[in-house]
């Protein structure tokens, strides 16, 4: 890379700190426990709107994985989500009226609250319908990881995102409160994803799944992205560069091994396609504050009114990360 | 025991080896604060058997650790003269089998020592590619936080051709850190006349906790049996590796005695083990092969990984694949121009997956014509030619255990050629000109099949070019049509035994192969047209020579059989 090159990558760093700065006044705290958190907390942070019924699970999973905060961006929430969240003694959360598309989806408000709170902390930034999974998260809590990082000073933990879906209509099996989103989106794609390297920022470009398969059969260009970084150890220097896709500066982003090796990476499960997830895209379709003037909600709109089917004979059935280990999807790395 | 940190757990392991009557010395590293020293020491100083040695300041790689060790060996010496064997342990280690019984293998060794050490010839595990060099330079930079100016300097010393001096009487040798010695040679290592001398030398050596007790032993010991009684295993960092709760059965099936490291938060193993009964004494000698086992996988998935697979953690750089893809599988173009039933009648031979043309023209014809296959990977075309070659690799990937064949053609997505080529797993057989075939049977207007042929045989001279190249690493076989149907048995029988098929013997069968009455025609007004066709080799004009004139007139022509040999 020439000098020009990380010259401009520097300046984009600066840039999207500028940002943060600047939106850190469309947050309004509506309660702040931040004083409460400790060396070596492990962090999270949320941004959300209308998530009221997968909050409780949500925070379940994640006190269980051992998160020590959580930290919540509620973008107007209309459905009692603040609230909920305001009662949680672990959890601070901020609210803003402000547009959504133009924070960067969230990210100036989560680059602000990292920069102000995660110094020196392991964060995990996640959606309230990701679930991360990690090599023995059966048997090895968060901070197992985390410490196991630390000691192979590694700073930055890749999560592909693994769409799931249900068998039939997703509007066959409606989710209650407190449910394991999984018990009813159970199924997804094994091996149809594809990967090309992002040589400006160092980050791979992973596309596929279901969702590639069924709404971007003709265009897969606008598939979504599905590679992430969720989990960094941060440093006030660092910032997202576009969503948890890719971070700056871009040493973060090589969580892959180029060499023919693998390194340890986890799994998101991406729990969208719930019941709600037909109002939710109608709704966003309206408000269009999504990626691509909100291309991706258009398409599913248009195949959500015909009642897809996202399983097909070759789905495969969630069991544990040993499962996803073996196809591939994820790699416990040198992590024994 | 060298402590650094987690003091909790360094309380709790003294504790027990004190509990069963062993005297303990702690050595504190320097960098714990004061305060949490103090109160270390202040909530063990009710064990009469615990001791406290002077702090040194430990970092990594260098001689703090070896100081250390020294002063509290001496103190351990001194302070309690019935000790007979004096074992090296860390905070982070910690016993997995009664102590008794770890007593009682000693007592009945009273004379061994058990130290890993080997002379740096014999070791593979060194890191950082120094190990000769760690005994004849000086290391006066930190490998961790001065790693630049560590390399210059050892490039440097390497350029001038600087070496130092070995002390006479010692033969460097390496190996763990922990060790367990008797009385005898570690009071015979510590009042060693020239241990001046000696520790001037060791003190300037990269990773001296390595290398100090290592060497001195093999001039004091009269039994050294080189092997750590402590089982701890390193990554290819040389870092060690960590043991957890779900450890627990394989630590215990391991008979080993003391096991390091262990995570601080590991509280199954801690109570697991420190609470043991102390139950029927085991005699039974340690046995970390199954730990071994493990964590050398780890090891090799870290480094080499698993050939075939592209994912968000492994995506090599070209050419350090280990392998485009994992499983061996089969390529075949212009076969099935060539035979009417070669998909079914390749299927029923091997026992392969047969699929027909996956990469077009239109979608991929899988196997059985399904719209989506292993893995969920669709057949759509849109799909497969956005990314072509992670179409090929996820294929292989998804059914990997069974062996994949399919049909290419110069009608379909060229992209991957390049790639299978260079793939050691592929088996690619080319008839070369058999695209022709069909537009020989095609009812089309003659202009277009002249344009369409030129066109399909400048994209097989592109393959073929690619195959043949010196870069191709597949197993490759060529044929000209000509060639081909001239004595179709021979190559058949070759391709299918170089498939390894289940069965070794003669073929019993072969497909139906198309008619050709006429192809040398075609052929022939092709050129009259213009178009050279080349790729099929020199084809007879007139295929009614090939029949015998003797054959009477009036028999129905029956459709060729392959072992009709033309003369």
């Amino acid at each position: 890379m020439g000098w020009f090159e990380s010259y401009n990558l520097g300046r984009e760093k600066r840039f999207l700190h500028y940002r943060a700065l600047r939106k850190r006044h469309q947050l309004t705290a509506v309660v702040n426990r931040t004083r409460k958190i400790r060396k070596r907390h492990i962090l999270a942070f949320t941004t959300l709107r209308n998530e009221r019924i997968r909050l409780p699970y949500f925070l379940e999973y994640y006190r269980d994985l051992g998160i020590d905060h959580f930290l919540f961006v509620d973008n107007d929430s209309d459905d009692g989500s603040r609230e909920y969240l305001a009662e949680q003694e672990d959890c601070s959360v901020w609210t803003t009226r402000a547009s959504y598309l133009k924070s960067r989806f969230g990210m100036d408000w989560i680059n602000w609250l990292l920069l102000r709170y995660a110094h020196d902390h392991w964060t995990l930034t996640v959606d309230p319908d990701e679930f991360f999974v990690y090599p023995f998260c059966d048997t090895r809590p968060l901070n197992a990881l985390t410490d196991w990082l630390d000691a192979s000073e590694i700073r930055s933990f890749s999560a592909m995102l693994l769409d799931m879906y249900p068998k039939g209509p997703i509007t066959a099996d409606p989710y209650r409160e407190g449910q394991d989103p999984l018990e009813i989106a159970s199924w997804f794609d094994a091996g149809n994803y594809t990967i090309s390297r992002n040589w400006r920022n160092g980050n791979l470009w992973i596309q596929g799944g279901p969702r590639m398969r069924v709404f971007f059969e003709d265009d897969p260009w606008k598939a979504p992205a599905l590679n992430k970084v969720p989990l960094v150890r941060w440093h006030r220097r660092y910032a997202f560069e576009s969503s948890t896709h890719s971070l700056l500066p871009r040493g973060l982003n090589l969580v892959f091994d180029e060499w023919g090796g693998e390194k340890a990476s986890g799994v998101l499960l991406h729990t969208k396609f719930l019941d709600t997830f037909t109002a939710k895209a109608a709704e966003e379709l309206t408000r269009g504050q999504h990626y691509g003037d909100s291309q991706e909600y258009i398409a599913y709109h248009q195949r959500l009114k015909d009642e897809p089917e996202l399983w097909c004979k070759w789905s495969e059935k969630y069991i544990n990360w040993r499962q996803l280990e073996i196809l591939g999807l994820m790699s416990k790395g040198n992590w024994a | 025991m060298l402590v650094h940190t987690a003091l909790g757990r360094a309380e709790q392991v003294a504790r027990h080896w004190a509990a069963a009557g062993c005297p303990v010395v702690i050595h504190v590293d320097k960098k714990v604060r004061d305060r949490v020293y103090d109160k270390f020491r202040e909530a063990l100083a009710d064990e009469e058997l615990i001791r406290f040695s002077p702090r040194h300041l430990c970092t990594w790689g260098a001689w703090g650790i070896v100081a250390a060790t020294q002063d509290a060996a001496e103190m351990l010496l001194r302070d309690f003269p019935e000790a007979r064997h004096v074992y090296l342990s860390s905070g982070s280690c910690l016993p997995l089998r009664p102590v008794e019984e770890l007593k009682h293998y000693l007592r009945a060794r009273p004379h061994t020592d058990f130290i890993e050490s080997a002379t740096t010839a014999d070791v593979p595990w060194t890191v950082g590619g120094l190990d000769e060099e760690r005994f004849t330079l000086r290391f006066p930079f930190s490998w961790k936080t001065q790693r630049r100016a560590f390399d210059w300097y050892v490039d440097f010393q390497r350029r001038v051709g600087f070496r130092r001096r070995i002390p006479a009487g010692i033969v460097p040798h390496m190996g763990s850190q922990w060790w367990c010695l008797t009385r005898q040679t570690l009071q015979a290592i510590l009042t060693d006349p020239q241990r001046a001398e000696y520790d001037r030398y060791f003190s300037k050596v990269w990773i001296p906790d390595e290398s100090y007790f290592q060497t001195l032993t093999r001039k004091y010991s009269s039994h050294v049996e080189s092997r750590s009684l402590t089982l701890s295993k390193f990554d290819f960092q040389g870092k060690p590796h960590i043991f957890y709760d779900d450890h627990l059965q394989l630590l215990r099936r391991s008979d080993c005695f003391v096991a390091r490291k262990i995570w601080p938060h590991a509280n199954r193993l801690y109570r697991a083990f420190l609470t043991d009964p102390a139950g029927a004494m085991k005699k039974r000698e340690p046995n970390p092969g199954k730990i071994d086992r493990i964590f050398s996988k780890a090891v090799e998935r870290r480094t080499r990984g698993r050939a075939g697979l592209y994912m968000q953690s492994r995506y090599p750089c070209d050419g350090w694949e280990g392998g485009l893809t994992g499983t061996k599988y089969s390529v075949f173009q212009g076969f099935a121009e060539l035979y009417e039933d070669f998909e079914p009648w390749l299927a029923r031979t091997t026992g392969c997956r047969v699929h027909g043309q996956i990469f077009g023209p239109g979608d991929a014809a899988f196997a059985g014509g399904q719209p989506v296959i292993n893995g969920a990977l669709t057949a759509s075309a849109t799909l497969r030619d956005y990314a072509p070659r992670d179409f090929l690799t996820n294929l292989l990937w998804n059914t990997r255990g069974e062996r994949q064949c399919f049909q290419f053609s110069p009608r379909g997505n060229q992209a991957v050629t390049w790639d299978m080529a260079k793939d050691l797993n592929a088996q690619i057989s080319v008839i070369s000109g058999a695209w022709a075939v069909p537009l020989f049977r095609a009812d089309r207007p003659f202009s277009e099949i002249r344009k369409e042929a030129a066109w399909l045989q400048k994209v097989e001279a592109d393959f073929l070019h690619a195959l043949r190249s010196p870069h191709a690493k597949a197993r490759v076989r060529i044929w000209t049509m000509a060639e081909f149907v001239e004595a179709p048995m021979e190559p058949l029988q070759l391709m299918i035994d170089e498939m390894g098929a289940r069965t070794a013997r003669r073929l019993s069968e072969v497909p139906q192969m198309r008619d050709l009455d006429g192809f040398g025609q075609f052929l022939q007004d092709l050129k009259n047209q213009g178009m050279h066709p080349y790729l099929m080799g020199d084809f007879p004009t007139t295929p009614a020579e090939a029949v015998p004139a003797t054959e009477p007139e009036e028999k129905p022509r029956k459709p060729r059989r392959p072992y009709l040999v033309q003369k």
